[in-house]
């Protein structure tokens, strides 16, 4: 099962954080501080993976961007590999070419995105065509009841 | 299953019809939020980010709490708060919005609301409370993404407690057309079953129509609860291996359609959680494995694209062959896998190869050979994960010939280590390697210059790892070294050089800078000097004495720390110098604010002057003697009978207390889980619910072996007090066949030969060696890692054998004493729990009961010779036992089983002349039957109430008799009955309408809740025909023995009950001494007095058996003790070996 998923920045900003079990706000707080110390310490050419307590920490770097994903320590860590990049996939399709400043912007849709690909610290839907069309299914949603709106609402 | 591959991936259609590409937009110059990270971005300071985000902030705050602020802004705002948020800025106010948000927006504005809540609060957080409503009504909404959004923040976020109001509708959605519907509530549900297990027990069928369902995303969504269940209880589902297997099959056949395909690998995530399944289900299991061996040959031939998500299913498939029964040509090619993965340039493939080796080395030593080279290198690898990896593994082939250099590599991990986590599961390794080494050393130590570890190593390497590991260490690493230490091996010789060197290392270590040194050392330091100091002759009890002093001194010094310091200057204070360094010393602390400092400053105090009394106290060399620990304390039974006499509340033990109180507290959605640790709560659950989960709780019972136990966990206790019951059984048994075969394991032939190799290689001899020197070292770090496997593998793995499943052994110990009293707990539910299973299927009556009566009385033996002594003794007295009972004790008992008939004289004695003639009405059935006497209930205008209970062989019957005394008819007779304690249940009522002369009532009455005595309270109403009504109130007493039966079992019955009862009470009774053997005299006047049955006597023990009515068993277990009586009573009931303890006492007396 997965623990948490942390997007930063490599300045260390924080762009997006899933917890998929109860923790305080003050835990919270020094896991993201620990994860950007530790992820962006790293050397060149060493593994994606880290130990954390006794948590397993993958990561991966996209362009500007670390995906930090934390699962327990008997899970496959190459299996955790491909869930990170999945959701890129999944982004970059959405957004078509995604950049960091995609998910800056419209972070509740990178956050949509994520709540349909994982659920409950599991993976839901690996399609990427159904990911995908929930996530139009919901922005048409708004568009259905007030078209004129349409722009505002995707940008908002 | 066929519908499985089905391809019907339908989504919503009314929404499919739009093509439009809403994910391509960009973001918009204008927004808010835009403007909001684009002024950011431009600023310069940290500060000024901090004005403009309040600034920000307050402008929110401004128009979330607007009236005119509509949802849609409202959505905007929410979207600006959780960006400040993000930034780390608090943004409480908005919260309450946010609920708002979710309850009264539509589509995409109710989407951010649940989000934002999602983001904004904690699962514990009270505003939770207010989206259950919202979640309720979204979950019956018509519309599909409003059903959606909920079943998303139910399985994000969702109150506990919350559960079972929502938990219906989620159940109805896994019915639901829409398989995306069908798909979160399944992993809603799997959720549910993650956080409140019981809640969803009642839906375990319902998943088997999810794992059975026509869409494969469902099916996927299922296997996830699966998992889980099957990780659980393997057993439960071996049924359903085939299914299993024909998914995977066609799964891997790539019959499912190509939108689950992952870079063209068919559902990697769906194969590998059925790997993951199939793993679990073949595990121990040749039959099972069998179904799927062809499976996953199938997975592993086709996983053959270089891409990360092949491997990934490679890595889970060698992982079940591996756990599965082994099959050879599948071990062959996982093997083949292994090396694949561990010679990869990839690192992230290397790291995944050394786990997977880790996970098999244990079965296939081999294997650690033929990546010799690469473990080598991995040792010194710069990233940190795969050095740790590489420890781990060097950790599971540890044997005695490289256990040195494979500590030495760890501990120089440990050295470098930052991580507190590392530190301390390092530590404990190391620690746990070096204790069970030096048991060996002793048949070694002759050859010191030798790798073999010594006494040196081990004292050496303990110190390394007591001042490393700080603070953080768990507490039974330094309990089980002075353990070892005070215990000692086979030889007395070597044991003294231990000690000695112990010592003196310590002095070293002390007359050096004590400051770095962690607390716990300094404990064991302060405890070895005390004790042991005195074997070294050129040492003076005063420079030892000085040391500690310097020690108390010191103010980084802890109290603790301090405490056991002056206990060993206790031990210590000889001599003129001795006693006034004592007494300085004591004078400072006798006024310590801490009480035990106090404390041991006074004993100090006393003892140093005392030198008599101080011998007597702290002998010598205690330890060489079995220390006895009165675990029952028996010693005490004197001062509680009279504090009961007195009239003390009996003792309950905690778990007691705990569920009176949980059952106090009403109106919880889900009572235990909350308030009580999970055994806890299955104790109590198991309590009411069914008599076959009842041997759960008994661990928990006030059993005072446990007790000790835990205590010993805590603090640092380490004198004799072992465990001498443990999983298996008898401990001591264990351990000695473990010994023996450790000692086995290294023998002289093998090592001779093998040391001139070793020597050899490490000698350094250039001229043996002509490789590069950094190859050279690889070479020879490898042979002396490798010594024990690579020189001859065969004999070493026939060897290897012996040791691993007792390293299995050890840790599990380990683990299991290490942490506090909760796990300690849980841990002794399930050890009583598998020896109830024993118990069942394997041991013979007999032994099943002697072993209870050791447990009984509890002498626990410190040393192991003592230990295996104890247990040829209680097999001695089995089998005297076994022939004794039968011909001495049971002829002065077996006359009358059953019921007993009262005797009669007092009852027709005290009988008055009304009694006489009421009991002429008593109905024909009962008539002879034993009874109390009619007492009088009360007296009214008209009427006599009067009452006697009658005892039948299954109830109780009460008999009211109305008498009439005037001549008028009474008509209209009400009696009602009523208790708290009791179950009243009418059997007939006097069916005359109007009474003229004697009416009679009878009752059934069942205990509800044991109590010495119980009590009816009554309500009598009549009316005469010329008059008003009447009502007149009455209660009636009658003691708990009027209830009780004896029960019939056999001793078998009897140990097997024993075991599963939770609820217990000890005590010493008086025995009766008229002439007869005392212990049967005893028992025959219980037994006639309270109806017990008398199941076996056995020599100075005897066990009875008796049941509340309606079968509520409480069994007791007497034995003669110095003069008294010791009774041990259990039963599932609370409160009722009390109160059957109250009434022996009573019997007894009055006898």
């Amino acid at each position: 099962m997965m623990r948490f998923l942390l997007l930063f920045s490599r300045q260390g900003k924080l762009r997006l954080q899933k917890w998929f079990t109860p923790i305080s706000e003050r835990e919270k707080k020094k896991i993201i501080r620990d994860m950007t110390n530790m992820v962006l310490a790293r050397q060149p050419r060493s593994s994606n993976f880290l130990d954390w307590k006794d948590l397993k920490i993958i990561y991966k770097r996209y362009a500007s961007l670390y995906f930090c994903l934390a699962i327990e320590s008997q899970e496959n860590e190459l299996l955790a590999l491909e869930v990170i990049h999945r959701y890129v996939e999944l982004l970059d399709k959405y957004f078509g070419n995604v950049c960091e400043l995609d998910i800056i912007f419209n972070f509740e849709k990178a956050y949509f995105i994520l709540d349909e690909f994982l659920m409950g610290g599991e993976i839901q839907e690996t399609s990427k065509q159904i990911v995908n069309r929930c996530i139009e299914s919901s922005d048409m949603l708004q568009e259905d009841d007030n078209s004129e709106w349409y722009e505002v609402e995707l940008f908002g | 299953m066929s519908d499985v591959v089905e391809k019907t991936l339908t989504a919503l259609p009314s929404l499919l019809s739009l093509d439009s590409q809403p994910g391509a937009a960009k973001l918009s110059s204008t927004s808010k939020l835009g403007n909001l990270i684009r002024g950011i971005t431009e600023l310069t300071s940290k500060h000024e980010e901090e004005k403009l985000i309040h600034r920000e902030l307050a402008s929110i705050k401004e128009q979330v709490s607007s009236p005119n602020t509509s949802m849609r802004q409202m959505k905007e705002l929410m979207v600006r708060a959780i960006y400040c948020e993000s930034l780390g800025y608090e943004a409480s106010f908005s919260y309450i919005h946010a609920i708002k948000l979710a309850q009264q927006g539509t589509g995409l504005e109710k989407r951010v609301g649940y989000l934002a809540v999602s983001l904004f609060l904690n699962e514990n957080h009270e505003l939770l409370l207010l989206l259950v409503n919202t979640v309720l009504k979204d979950l019956q909404s018509t519309n599909l993404i409003e059903v959606c959004m909920a079943l998303t923040v139910v399985s994000q976020m969702f109150p506990k407690d919350m559960i079972p109001a929502i938990l219906p509708l989620v159940e109805e959605k896994l019915n639901h057309p829409k398989e995306i519907i069908r798909r979160k509530a399944v992993l809603a549900l799997y959720k549910f079953y993650l956080i409140a297990p019981n809640q969803v027990q009642h839906i375990h069928n319902k998943f088997r129509k999810a794992l059975c369902d026509k869409d494969p995303g469902v099916m996927t969504a299922s296997l996830h609860i699966y998992l889980q269940m099957i990780q659980e209880n393997a057993e439960g589902y071996k049924d359903l291996t085939a299914s299993f297997v024909s998914i995977l099959k066609q799964v891997v056949g790539g019959k499912l359609p190509i939108d689950f395909n992952y870079h063209s690998v068919p559902a990697p995530w769906l194969q590998i959680q059925l790997i993951r399944i199939l793993s679990l289900l073949g595990k121990n299991d040749q039959r099972t494995s069998e179904i799927m061996y062809e499976v996953l040959d199938e997975s592993l031939r086709r996983a053959e694209m270089n891409h990360n998500i092949t491997y990934a299913i490679l890595y889970e498939c060698v992982k079940c062959i591996y756990t599965i029964h082994p099959k050879s040509d599948l071990l062959e090619k996982a093997a083949k896998c292994i090396g694949n993965f561990v010679l990869s340039p990839k690192i992230n493939l290397k790291y995944l190869g050394l786990k997977a080796l880790t996970y098999v080395i244990q079965q296939d030593p081999k294997l650690a050979l033929q990546h010799q080279m690469t473990i080598i290198e991995c040792l010194d690898h710069p990233d940190l994960i795969i050095k740790r990896e590489t420890l781990e593994l060097l950790f599971r082939i540890t044997n005695t010939q490289n256990v040195v250099v494979i500590v030495e590599k760890m501990l120089e991990f440990l050295r470098m280590s930052t991580d507190d986590y590392t530190t301390i599961d390092l530590v404990g390794k190391v620690a746990e390697l070096a204790e069970k080494y030096p048991s060996d050393c002793v048949c070694f130590s002759y050859k010191n210059y030798t790798y073999a570890p010594d006494n040196e190593w081990f004292i050496e390497t303990m110190n390394t790892v007591f001042s490393l590991s700080g603070d953080t260490m768990q507490p039974d690493i330094p309990n089980s070294f002075l353990k070892l230490l005070s215990e000692g091996f086979e030889s007395v010789e070597e044991d003294r050089k231990l000690r000695l060197f112990a010592v003196d290392s310590y002095v070293t270590l002390l007359k050096g800078e004590t400051g770095k040194l962690p607390q716990f050392f300094l404990q064991v330091i302060s405890w070895v000097l005390g004790e042991y100091s005195h074997l070294s002759e050129e040492l003076k009890p005063a420079t030892v004495l000085e040391l500690l002093q310097k020690l108390l001194d010191r103010k980084q010094t802890s109290s603790e720390t301090k405490s056991w310091a002056l206990m060993a200057m206790t031990k210590l204070c000889e001599g003129r110098a001795g006693v006034s360094v004592a007494q300085q010393v004591s004078e400072t602390y006798i006024s310590s604010m801490d009480t035990v400092l106090r404390q041991r400053a006074q004993e100090l105090q006393h003892l140093s002057q005392d030198s008599e009394l101080r011998a007597r106290v702290l002998p010598r060399d205690a330890d060489l003697e079995p220390l006895e620990v009165d675990s029952s304390l028996s010693f005490l039974d004197g001062f509680v009978s009279e504090a009961l006499a007195a009239g003390a509340a009996p003792y309950k033990p905690p778990h007691q207390r705990q569920e009176e109180l949980s059952q106090a507290k009403v109106l919880s959605l889900e009572p235990y889980g909350l308030s009580l640790p999970i055994s806890m709560s299955s104790c109590s659950i198991a309590d009411r619910q069914s008599p076959t989960l009842l041997s759960m709780s008994s661990g928990l019972s006030g059993d005072s072996t446990d007790l000790s136990h835990k205590g010993g966990s805590t603090t640092l206790k380490f004198e004799g007090v072992k465990r001498v019951w443990g999983k298996e059984g008898y401990l001591a048994q264990k351990e000695s066949v473990e010994e023996a075969v450790q000692v086995e394991a290294p023998s002289p032939l093998r090592s001779t030969s093998q040391q001139a190799e070793v020597v050899g290689s490490h000698s350094q001899t250039p001229t043996l060696t002509p490789t590069p020197e950094p190859e050279q070292e690889k070479q020879q770090l490898a042979s002396s890692l490798f010594f024990g496997i690579s020189s001859q593998s065969s004999v070493c793995l026939m060897g290897k054998s012996g040791p691993t499943p007792q390293r299995f052994r050890r840790k599990a110990k380990g683990q299991s004493s290490s942490s506090g009293a909760t796990e300690q707990m849980s841990n002794s539910v399930v050890f009583t729990s598998t020896t109830v299973d024993n118990l069942l299927c394997n041991n013979p009556p007999d032994s099943t009961i002697t072993s209870e009566v050791d447990v009984s009385s509890s002498k626990h033996t410190s040393e192991l010779p003592q230990g295996l002594t104890a247990a040829n003794g209680t097999c001695d007295i089995e089998a005297e036992l076994t022939d004794s009972d039968l011909k001495g004790s049971s002829p002065p008992l077996s006359g009358d089983n059953g019921l007993e008939n009262a005797d009669p004289d007092p009852h027709e004695n005290l009988d008055k002349p009304q009694g006489v003639c009421l009991s002429s009405h008593l109905p024909a059935e009962l008539s002879g039957l034993c009874r109390s006497e009619i007492t009088p209930l009360c007296t009214l205008q008209n009427l006599d109430l009067s009452a006697c209970h009658v005892h039948r062989e299954d109830t109780i019957v009460l008999v009211v008799f109305i008498t009439n005394s005037s001549d008028s008819a009474v008509q209209h007779i009400r009696l009602d009955l009523d208790s708290e304690l009791l179950e009243v249940s009418c059997v007939s009522e006097s069916p005359a309408k109007d009474v003229r002369s004697v009416a009679v009532y009878l009752y059934s009455l069942t205990v509800r809740r044991p109590a010495v005595h119980v009590e009816l309270a009554g309500t009598v109403s009549y009316q005469v025909p010329v008059g008003t009504p009447q009502t007149a109130q009455f209660s009636y007493k009658l003691p708990l023995t009027a209830f009780i039966r004896p029960l019939t079992v056999s001793t078998e019955e009897y140990g097997t009950m024993w075991l599963a009862f939770s609820h217990d009470t000890k005590q010493n009774l008086t025995l009766i001494n008229d002439g007869q053997e005392p212990l049967v005299a005893t028992l025959n006047v219980l037994r006639k007095k309270l109806q017990l049955h008398v199941v076996e006597v056995i020599g100075v023990e005897g066990i009875l058996a008796c049941k509340l009515l309606q079968d509520q068993p409480c069994l007791m277990h007497f034995r003669v003790h110095e003069g008294a009586l010791a009774v041990w009573l259990r039963s599932p009931v609370p409160d009722l070996p009390d109160c059957l303890i109250y009434h022996c006492q009573r019997a007894l007396q009055e006898h």
